[in-house]
């Protein structure tokens, strides 16, 4: 098993920086935009972002956390099911813009689940999609991101591993092929 | 974990402590979900699922019927009274029609102990027992335990007391079941003569008076008398069992601790609850109902999962 790093932590965290300044471009002070992270690894990611954001604008942003297992097109056809988890959306989206965040993009799968998740809650004006890395040329789906990390060039066969934690020291992105 | 260890429910003795709290985790997020303004998913939008009930049912039905509602199964209903059962035909002829169909889960109420395992041998769905005669009913049992769990944080450790026909009950026996296996101390409180024979061998404690019981207890589970089952008489009168094993408000206030007052309903007010016991702040009777269409979709759910 071969690993390759893809980001290491201070060029991640310029990266983050970058998204959240893109963030803001689009969404100035975030007065009618609420972030949802998508359960289980685009929660921390959203976090982070949430909490960059909150201190760039030194306001509260609206976050959320979203679980799509039960919307899934693959349940039956999978042989470990996926666990459920929360889904948290303490706030109304109906009429309000969404930003869905998420680590890695790779067959677009979890992304309409989560489009099919998030309308359960009511009608966003505008969804918008944040994804750390994106796995291009891997796509099952017509889903494109509106805000990328980075872009990787990638085999269906290797792995994207994204390493975050909390306090945010030692953040990295590794590429596995796996053999 | 993410997948239950049994194709079927048939009832809590097969299961293990693990799928119990699986089943609750999964419940958990059901329940989040039947409290949005959109209560449905899509999860079982490809199962087809047949309820056959073979005895009388109003809020277990609902309650199923809604669970798959929920999920987006389709669901056909089907009850003996007005079927070809009355012309003489076999439960296993009666199933594998109704499985000719393409029906992918049954779940079944009969009045006989044992149906849904007898048919767990000669059909390939995936069956959720109902309620079989006067052995289990392990639905019920679960949303108890899971009510138990949300109200009290655990099941762990509690003192759970079942008073009333535990003679009849498949309550009785699945919530005995599935709150040992979940670590609780379970009594039992019923005149010797709704106590079942083998009872000993359950392990768990006996009491024939009820204000005692009701001291002991974190939680007492309430059972109705069974009359539709009861050919022979168990006690003189019901004016004389409501005398000495009915719960008031009164003796619920006496006690030195607030207990949990949980009813699997119907109850017969008056018989073995008053109205004031049963419509007090102890009881979570109408939580039950609730936590039933979460804990039934959890388990057709996770059933589905196990193909």
């Amino acid at each position: 098993m071969q690993k390759k790093l893809i980001l290491d932590s201070d060029l991640l965290d310029i990266t983050l920086s970058r998204l959240c300044q893109q963030l803001i471009e689009n969404h100035r002070d975030f007065a009618e935009t609420v972030i949802i992270g998508l359960q289980p690894r685009g929660v921390l990611l959203a976090e982070i972002i949430h909490q960059k954001l909150e201190k760039i604008l030194r306001k509260p942003v609206p976050l959320g956390l979203l679980d799509t297992t039960f919307h899934r097109d693959d349940y039956r056809r999978r042989e470990i099911p996926v666990k459920a988890t929360e889904t948290r959306i303490p706030f109304v989206i109906e009429g309000k813009k969404v930003v869905l965040v998420d680590d890695v993009l790779f067959t677009g799968r979890t992304v309409r689940a989560a489009l099919d998740a998030m309308i359960s809650f009511g009608r966003p004006e505008k969804v918008e999609l944040l994804v750390l890395i994106d796995r291009k040329y891997n796509r099952d789906l017509p889903i494109a991101p509106d805000y990328v990390g980075k872009i990787v060039n990638t085999l269906a066969s290797q792995k994207v591993l994204v390493e975050l934690e909390e306090k945010g020291n030692n953040n990295k992105i590794w590429l596995i092929n796996k053999d | 974990m993410s997948k239950l260890s049994q194709k079927h429910l048939l009832g809590i003795k097969d299961i293990t402590r693990e799928d119990i709290e699986l089943i609750f985790e999964t419940a958990d997020n059901f329940k989040q979900v039947i409290n949005r303004p959109i209560k449905k998913v899509p999860s079982l939008r490809d199962v087809t699922i047949a309820n056959v009930f073979f005895e009388n049912s109003t809020r277990t039905r609902l309650s199923f019927e809604l669970a798959q509602k929920r999920l987006s199964a389709d669901v056909i209903n089907f009850s003996a009274s007005n079927s070809s059962v009355k012309k003489g035909e076999t439960l296993l002829d009666t199933v594998n029609n109704i499985l000719a169909m393409k029906v992918d889960m049954i779940v079944m109420r009969h009045a006989s102990a044992g149906a849904p395992h007898f048919l767990s041998r000669h059909i390939k769905a995936n069956i959720v027992n109902a309620g079989d005669g006067t052995h289990e009913h392990p639905t019920q049992a679960l949303l108890d335990a899971y009510s138990i769990r949300e109200k009290l944080g655990s099941v762990t450790g509690k003192k759970i007391a079942i008073i009333g026909d535990i003679l009849h009950s498949r309550v009785a026996l699945s919530n005995i079941f599935a709150l040992q296996k979940l670590g609780a101390k379970v009594m039992v409180c019923a005149p010797p003569t709704l106590l079942p024979k083998f009872l000993d061998q359950l392990g768990v404690l006996v009491e024939y008076d009820v204000k005692k019981a009701l001291d002991w207890c974190d939680v007492a589970n309430v059972l109705r008398i069974q009359l539709e089952r009861q050919h022979i008489k168990y006690f003189p009168s019901l004016r004389e069992y409501s005398l000495y094993y009915g719960i008031n408000k009164k003796m619920l206030d006496s006690l030195k601790k607030e207990i949990v007052l949980m009813h699997p309903g119907p109850i017969n007010r008056g018989v073995e609850l008053s109205s004031d016991a049963a419509d007090s702040s102890h009881s979570i009777i109408l939580d039950q109902v609730e936590n039933g269409v979460a804990v039934r979709m959890a388990v057709l759910y996770l059933l589905a999962g196990v193909a």
